[in-house]
Parts: structure tokens; sequence; C-alpha cells
């Protein structure tokens, strides 16, 4: 866990970084921007809520052998499509995806279709974007953003069919 | 000091730094209202195959994680208002804007591979990246690099669960990748949307 202690470090130390740089500019843009990062904070935290606390029961009953079916070796395209979709459906936190990857590796399935499965789930996890993204930005933005990046699972299959395995 | 009223900020010799205009958040939505369903359905499945202490079991583990994780969502939403008042909203539609080209979208995808933290870091730095004049591309570029080549995800989850060999194989494929959305996210918008938009078109 020291791996999660560093990154809080640096998170808090940018905080207090910025929050410095905010000051120096005079305290009541320090005020504002405070007060605005704590609103923010308390309206987002009940959907944070919901999800956290909730995800664990999404992800308990979808049982991860039916994804990790879905991306079969030998699978070719239709399997790193199936990835993407696997990818994008799957519930949970980061323990849940990148599981859902090992178990898949581990059982045979494709190099290339477990990278367009991680790549899609990093892109657009539903529940992450429904829970973290769109509380957070503007949903035009967020539909936007998944749109264009549907392409990309596929781009980095792709490449690791060409570069080969690790 | 009298109360700063957020749309009034104080003349801190920095006519740039004028926060950004509040935004109304309703606390429930219709994403909430969906997840708040599927919660409450898969609960019911799990209390109906495991019973009372299978539920309760799940509940114990994500409060805990839960807890872990509030502090994280506060330093998150401290960076994202820090960030967006501090950043000089000129400069930052100079080099993130619609007309910064390919170098701003290596910038962006640089911030996003250097940005710490988890979601709750990212979403509302990008969110206030794009109140002070990012465009979408950029900000395509920073979202899509922080999911794939930052290093917070992969230090904290994929290494110890997918190993270092492939989470490394995995960002180099990926190194590509955030340019190219934001490029294409750029292509895309300037066909949608041809007239430029008002900057405040947060809904």
């Amino acid at each position: 866990m020291s791996a999660a202690l560093l990154i809080d470090i640096l998170l808090w130390g940018s905080v207090l970084g910025v929050g410095l740089i905010a000051y120096r500019r005079g305290r009541p843009v320090f005020v504002a921007s405070l007060r605005e990062g704590t609103m923010d904070f308390v309206n987002i935290v009940p959907r944070i809520a919901l999800g956290v606390i909730g995800s664990g029961y999404i992800a308990a009953i979808i049982p991860q052998e039916v994804i990790t079916g879905w991306l079969g070796p030998d699978s070719g395209w239709l399997g790193v499509a199936t990835a993407v979709v696997a990818g994008a459906a799957t519930p949970g936190g980061p323990v849940v995806g990148f599981s859902i990857g090992t178990v898949a590796l581990k059982s045979g399935g494709g190099v290339p279709q477990v990278v367009a499965y991680v790549v899609a789930w990093a892109l657009f996890a539903f529940q992450r974007v429904v829970l973290w993204e769109i509380p957070f930005m503007p949903a035009r933005f967020v539909w936007f953003r998944c749109a264009v990046s549907v392409p990309f699972p596929f781009v980095a299959a792709a490449i690791a069919m060409v570069i080969g395995k690790p | 000091m009298s109360e700063p009223s957020p749309n009034n900020p104080a003349p801190s010799g920095d006519a740039e730094s004028e926060p950004r205009p509040g935004r109304v958040r309703k606390p429930i939505g219709w994403s909430t209202i969906i997840i708040a369903a599927l919660v409450a359905v898969s609960a019911a499945l799990v209390w109906r195959r495991d019973g009372t202490d299978g539920v309760l079991d799940i509940l114990t583990h994500d409060l805990s994680l839960f807890s872990g994780i509030l502090p994280r969502v506060l330093a998150g939403c401290l960076l994202g208002a820090f960030i967006s008042e501090i950043l000089p909203h000129e400069k930052v539609s100079r080099s993130l804007g619609p007309k910064s080209g390919l170098m701003g979208l290596l910038i962006g995808t640089a911030f996003g591979a250097i940005l710490p933290g988890g979601p709750f870091t990212a979403y509302p730095v990008a969110s206030a990246l794009l109140a002070v004049g990012a465009d979408f591309g950029a900000t395509i570029a920073m979202v899509v690099s922080w999911t794939l080549i930052g290093y917070g995800r992969a230090v904290a989850w994929e290494i110890p669960i997918m190993g270092t060999d492939f989470t490394l194989w995995r960002i180099v494929i990926s190194l590509p990748l955030p340019v190219l959305a934001g490029a294409l996210g750029r292509f895309v918008y300037i066909r949608l949307y041809p007239k430029p938009r008002a900057k405040d078109d947060e809904s």
C-alpha cells in the first residue's frame, strides 16, 4: 500500500501547491476557490457514496466468468469487438476490471483482445462514466469524449497484433 | 476582510484570475436514478442468493472503501477549484484552446499523464480546464491520457494485478492514443459545431 500512500502524498502535495499559489493571489481568491471546491465535494458525495457502496452489489451479481468467456482465444477482430463491449460493461472498480483481464489472459484469452478489453475498460467503463465523469463534467463533453474514443481500443489491439506479445 | 462573493473576486492584481461562474449542481440526476435502481436490484438479488449476511458483507467492505476514498475526493475537488482559479484563462485558451494545434494536444496529454490521483482528481481538473478555455480536443487528450498512460491507476492497481510486463507494454501501446483521440475529437467537433459556441456552455 506504499504506492497508494505515495499517490496520496502527491495528491495532497499538489493541492497544497496550487492552494499556496491561489493564496498568494490574495485571500479572497483563496477563500472563493476553497468554497467552490468544498461545495463541489458536498454535492458530489451522495453520488460517490451511491456508486462506491453500490458497486459491490453490481459486481457481485455479474459473474466474472461471463465476461472472460467473451474474450476467448483465437477470436480475432470479433473477439476484439466483444472485448470492447465487455470492457464498457464491466461493473465495479479497477480491481474487478484488471482481475478479469488477468483471468482472461491466464485462461488463454488472446493478448490483443485483453489489451482491447483493458483499454476499453479504461476509456469507458459505464460505471466510471456515469458515477464519476458525468457528475464532474458537462454531459455533452462526456458523451462526445466517449464517442470519439470508440476507435481506440481497436487501434490498441491492432498495435498489439503488430508489435507482438510483451 | 469582507465576505468575498464568488462572482466578485477581490482585485488581487491579476485580472485573469476571476473565478469560474458558480455552477448549479443537481445532486440527483437521471444517471443517479439509473444507478440507484441498478444498485437496488443488484442488492435484492444478492440478498436472495446470499441472505442478509451477504448483503452486510458487501456493505461493510464498500463502506470502508468509501471512507478511504472520501478524503481523496475532497483533494480532487479542491485541486480542480484551485487550478481553475489560478490558471490564467488567456494562456490556457492559447495553449489548450481550439487553435492550439498539435502542441495543445501534447500539453493536454502530458498534463493527464502527470496528474496525481484517480477519477476524483482527473474529472474536476478536466472540468476546470474546459471552464477556463481549453477546447474539447485538448481536454479529451488530457482525460484519455490520464486514463491510459497516467501512472496513478497503473501503480496502484494494474501492476499489482496484471503484472509489470503487461502493464508497461500496454502503456507503450497506448502512448499515441491520447493525441489521436484529441485530434479526432477536434476534427469531429469543428464539423459538428462549425460556429464556435459560447465558452460557458455547461449543462
